[in-house]
Formats: structure tokens, sequence, C-alpha cells
């Protein structure tokens, strides 16, 4: 049922929460949905969306405040305890329809990604998957036309007659194509967006502010699948969203060895072990290590390559890292074209080097300056 | 028991060799080969692991593109497919995936009763996962996305849907719509008797009015999205490579830049 235009306001977040835990990139979306709510009309809100049993999300509503939701709404019902599509589609699908947000916006996670079709296609409205930039104001959408893509902007003004719409910008064709996708005629304007790739704001804790209760009509008849089971995969959990510093390997290790090379590394550096796809297919490490495209999108201040040709499926995971640090024996590997810091030598013998100087960075520069 | 299963895929340009003009900001096709979708693929396998164990089980590939995706429902008929559909027609072309899944829908419907679909995940060229889930909607049946493991039962299905740290366990009865992940199995190649099966079938092509769909809701025009722009990346522009004639050096020099620039 499609939404009139005109009552529309404010922005959604669904503040994804598993097990009573809110998902990062739930934090990230309401620091994002902040950020653009600011370029709407004066009045537009950032509310965060929590859909769940009572008891796991009750004690995250303090948290979205927090991190800047204007608004907390909640959707609580023991039905609702575990995900499923169609218990959580139905009631997100009946609050939007009865509150009518202008935006909604999902982190792209397994659930996200589940969730938003559903809920967007019962509504008959536009969704985008798998965003890397939204934008508002025409003139940042501009400016970063102008400055990070090779799209010709000639003809496109502040006044653009789609300027209030939400700019939704994500890759296509396996990374080598970008687009800018936006939602002219429904409403509300549905995205997902890659976890990673937003901004948290700082937290806050003298933000505070009563969460509005949403009454749930749901009944066990409107619930079609029955999940008997959560097994959590018994893997180590590699936070790579989270890394301040990655160091990733990939084929030019030649075997699965070559990973405790790059474990010392990361434990020097204080970093963690990430990979290309290449090294997960061929079984040398776990796929929650892999970086990229069909991997985990990532932003460290510093991404260490090791042995990594820099394929476009690759750099599409982390090429906005900070600062980028190439190791590979081919000068001519893609990877150096986006390395800020590019060696070209083996990384068998390289790598055992940094880590016998990394702790000397200090007096090395001292000496250096001498 | 034997199932009717339909199986949704896609004829997708084999992205890892694409190549962009930078300057036009669009995609060089010429030379670009077309492939059945990986993770379709692997919906299509388990679909034909069931037609093994449930002998008189039969499935019909359904897909929708321009009139060469013929090729891909060839391959998928040599693989062992019974029957194949190709929804084309001008009036759905540039449909995004609501509108995708309108024109997927109505002819799933013409097609008449199924126990359950399989779809991949997703397609390497748009990579929205969405499709699937929108068709599912509607046609007013349960989904189940990310599927690595499937088992069924008579009309019980139980699949492991995976998490990004583990995965979930779930029944679902059918009618039901899954989509598949590559960890859920190996397809397998065509065979002889599956080739010579392609050739002589009769591939079904369908346009906007054999599937009775509304023309006000698929196509460009209908789509509740819209391209605005479409660019590629500037390429982040090379550093510098680091100097030194021994690793040590080279390990030196790397740790002072970063520690001067207070990188680190
Ligand atoms: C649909 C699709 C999705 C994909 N998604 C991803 C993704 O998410 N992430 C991803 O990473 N890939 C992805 N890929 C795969 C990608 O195209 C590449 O195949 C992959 O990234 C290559 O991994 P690699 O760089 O480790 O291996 P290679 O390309 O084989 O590179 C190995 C490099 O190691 C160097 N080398 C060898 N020995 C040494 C040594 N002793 N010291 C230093 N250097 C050495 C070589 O010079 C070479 O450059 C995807 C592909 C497709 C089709």
């Amino acid at each position: 049922m499609a939404i009139n235009f005109d009552d529309v306001k404010n922005i959604w977040v669904y503040a994804e929460q598993r097990h009573g835990k809110l998902m990062n990139v739930a934090l990230e979306l309401i620091g994002e949905g902040y950020r653009l709510s600011r370029e709407m009309p004066e009045g537009t809100k950032v509310c965060g969306v929590l859909i769940g049993a009572e008891e796991d999300v009750k004690p995250l509503e303090a948290e979205l405040f927090a991190y800047g939701a204007d608004e907390v709404y909640v959707l609580a019902d023991p039905l609702l305890k575990q995900y499923t599509t169609d218990g959580y589609a139905k009631v997100l699908t009946d609050a939007i329809e009865e509150i009518k947000p202008e935006i909604v916006i999902f982190g792209a996670t397994h659930i996200g990604r589940d969730l938003a079709p559903r809920v967007a296609a019962r509504l008959d409205t536009g969704l985008t998957a798998d965003c890397t930039r939204l934008d508002i104001d025409m003139n940042h959408y501009i400016n970063f036309l102008e400055t990070k893509t090779t799209c010709n902007t000639k003809g496109l003004t502040p006044e653009d007659p789609k300027k209030d719409l939400l700019k939704q910008t994500r890759p296509a064709f396996g990374g080598n194509l970008m687009a800018t996708i936006v939602t002219p005629r429904t409403r509300p304007t549905m995205s997902t967006v890659r976890p990673g790739v937003m901004k948290k704001r700082e937290k806050d804790t003298s933000l505070k502010g009563e969460a509005i209760n949403v009454k749930v009509n749901l009944t066990a008849a409107d619930i079609h699948t029955q999940v008997v089971d959560v097994v959590k995969a018994a893997k180590e959990i590699v936070s790579l969203t989270d890394a301040d510093i990655i160091c990733s390997g990939g084929r030019g290790l030649g075997g699965p060895e070559g990973f405790n090379l790059i474990k010392e590394f990361a434990d020097k550096v204080g970093g963690v072990v990430g990979s290309s796809r290449a090294a997960v297919d061929a079984g040398w490490i776990d796929h929650s290590h892999q970086v990229g495209q069909t991997g985990t999108t990532v932003k460290p201040k510093i991404y260490f390559a090791c042995g990594i040709s820099g394929a476009i499926q690759h750099l599409a995971g982390m090429q906005t890292s900070d600062c980028i640090v190439a190791i590979n024996k081919d000068p001519d590997a893609p990877i150096f074209e986006v390395a800020d810091y590019g060696i070209v030598g083996d990384l068998y013998k390289v790598i055992p080097q940094i880590i016998a100087e990394w702790d000397n960075a200090e007096d090395l520069l001292a000496e250096r300056s001498k | 028991m034997a199932y009717k299963i339909i199986v949704c895929a896609k004829q997708v340009p084999n992205t890892n060799e694409i190549k962009t003009n930078p300057e036009t900001g669009t995609l060089i096709r010429d030379g670009v080969e077309s492939i059945l979708n990986h993770d379709d693929a692997n919906a299509l396998e388990e679909a034909l692991k069931v037609k093994d164990a449930y002998p008189g089980t039969t499935i019909t590939v359904i897909t929708m593109g321009p009139p060469q995706a013929v090729e891909m429902l060839q391959e998928c008929l040599a693989m062992g497919a019974d029957d194949a559909v190709l929804l084309s027609d001008r009036a759905l072309g540039g449909s995004d995936t609501w509108a995708t899944s309108n024109a997927i829908t109505a002819g799933i419907k013409k097609l008449g009763d199924f126990d359950f679909i399989f779809a991949g995940r997703q397609a390497i060229d748009g990579d929205t996962a969405q499709v699937g889930p929108q068709i599912a909607e509607k046609l007013g049946i349960p989904q189940v996305t990310y599927v690595q493991d499937f088992q069924i039962d008579g009309n019980e299905i139980t699949v492991q849907r995976a998490l990004e740290d583990g995965y979930e366990l779930i029944k679902v009865k059918t009618p039901c719509l899954l989509t598949a992940i590559k960890e859920l199995n190996t397809p397998r190649y065509m065979y002889i008797k599956g080739i010579y099966h392609a050739v002589k079938h009769d591939i079904k092509v369908w346009g906007a009015a054999d599937i009775g769909v509304d023309l006000e809701t698929v196509g460009l025009k209908a789509s509740p999205t819209n391209v605005f722009k479409s660019f590629t990346p500037k390429p982040k522009g090379a550093g510098q490579k680091v100097a030194g004639d021994t690793e040590k050096d080279l390990a030196i020099n790397l740790i002072c830049s970063l520690k001067e620039k207070n990188i680190i």
C-alpha cells in the first residue's frame, strides 16, 4: 500500500539486535541518519527502531539515544524473540504504514537483506541495496562526484529538481561501476547500507529520551518459519570492521602456514588478520577473514596487503582505508596503484624485518632526523 | 514423493572480465562472456539433487532477460532441468528489482502449482539479493535466504540459513522460496544426454501479454528506483614506493614514514 508523499517525515534506522545485543551497523546508521536529518527540513529526526522480545530490546534504548537517536520506537512481543522474516516484516510494515517515515535504512547484514526487500515489496516502494554512501545535500554530493569519481557533473546544479531526494550510491558490476539511485515517486525511500562504511557518533550518555512503544499486532499464525536452533560457529570472531590495523594475506603466502607469519605480524602491530578471497578459496583461512566485495568492507587506519594482487573485488572492500601498505614481489601488481606505501619484495623476507623493527619507530626516526 | 520445483536464474556478464571506460563511466561489454549467475547454479544444483533422490520430480527454470538469455537456459537444461521459460519483452526492459519481481511472479503464476522455488541469493552484476524475497512476498509464500544446507521430507523443508557468525536451523513447509549461497553445493557439469535434451527442447519465450502482467508494474517507467548518475570511482592514485636496498632498509624506511606522518 503506497504511502502519501505529504504525510511522511523523519529517518528510521532499523536498529538490528541479536539476542539483546545491538549490531554495530545499527549505531553507524544512527550516526549517518543524524547527519542526513540535519540536512533535511528543520525538525527532521533520526529514529531508531527496535524489534524483538521486550527483555532483549528495552535495555538497548539508552544506547540508541546516547549515539544520537532523537527518538526510539520499540516494537516488542514474545513472538519476536527470534528473528523471523514473517514476524519482523509484519510489525515493521504496520509501523511504517501507521507512522509514515520518509526514509528507512537497514544494515546490509544477512538479516537486513532478508527483511528489507520483503517490507519494500509489501509497501510497493523502492529499495536500494548495499549502499556505501548516502547524500541529501546537493553541494556535498556534487563535491563527492568531482573529487572522488570520474563523473561528468556538467549541468548538475544545487538546484537540480531531484535535490531533495536521498541519493543512494552503491557499487555494481563487481565494483567496476558505481551508481547513484533515487526513489522519486514512492515513500518511504528504503536502503540497505554496508556495515563498516558509515561513522558512529561519539557516545554521549547525557543524551536521554523516552522510547515510544508501538502496539504490535502479531499472532503465531502469521509466522510460517520455525527457528529450531541458532548455532554459533565455533570459530574465532574476527572483528575486521572494528580494527584499526588489518594485516591481510593473499595467495602470495603460498600456503596455509603463511598465516602464522601474518598472525605474528598482526599481533606485533596490534591488528587483526584479514585475507583475500583466493586464500579463503584455497582453504587456508576462514571466510570470516575475507575482505572485499563478497567479504567484509573495512576502513582501518592502516591496511597491510601482503601477497595480494589487488583485484577489483578486493579493492572494493578496502580502498577507503586511511593508509594502505602493499608488500608484493611483482612491481606491476595493481595493488600498488592504490597503496600509499608500496614495498616491492618477498613478504617472507620483508615482514620479519618490519616485526623486528616495529617497536623502534621512535628511535629510528630520531636517528634519521639527526 | 515427486516435487515440482521452479528455479529462478539470471544470465550475467562475467564481472571479472569487465572493464570500464573512465571517461564516460560506462561498461565495456564487448567480448565479455555471459554466464549463468554463480548462486543460481547452486540453486539449480540443489533442485537437481532433489530430482536425483525423488524420481518424477520436475524442474522448470525461469528467467527474464534479452533473447540471448536462452543460451543460459540451454545450459540449465543440459545440466538436467526439464523445462525452461524466458520472459522477454521490451516492456520489461529497465525494470528494477520491484518491477522484475512483478514480472517473474506473473510468469510463475502462469506456470501453475509448485512445491518450492529455489533462487540464487544474488546476481553478480547487481548484487542486490532483493528479487528472491520480493517474489516470495508477491506470491504470499514464506522465504528463507542464504541457504547453506537443505533437506526435504514430505512437505517439510529443513535448512541451515547462514549468518555472519554461524547459522540458524529453520523448518518451513511448502510452498516456499529459498535462496542459495555457494556453500550449499558444487554445481554439476552439463552431461551428454542433457545437452541432447537442451538442443531438442523448445524453450518457451513469453512476452508481457503472455503472462498477463499489468504494464503499470513493469519496465523502466514503473520502477520505483531510478538511476540518477552512474560513474566509475577515481583511482586513489598511487603513493610512493618505499626505497631501500635490503629488506631491513625497506622495513625501517616504511616505519619511519608511518611514524613521521603520525600514522603510528
Ligand atoms: C563475484 C566475485 C567476487 C569476489 N569477491 C572477492 C572478495 O570479496 N575479496 C577478494 O579478495 N577477492 C574477491 N574475488 C576474487 C578476486 O577476483 C581475486 O581472484 C582475488 O582477490 C585474488 O586474491 P590474491 O590477490 O590473494 O591472489 P592473486 O591474484 O593470485 O595474487 C597473489 C599476489 O601475491 C604476490 N606474491 C606471490 N608470492 C609473493 C611473495 N613471496 N611475496 C610477496 N608477494 C608475493 C604475487 O605477485 C601476486 O600479486 C571475487 C571474484 C569474483 C568473481
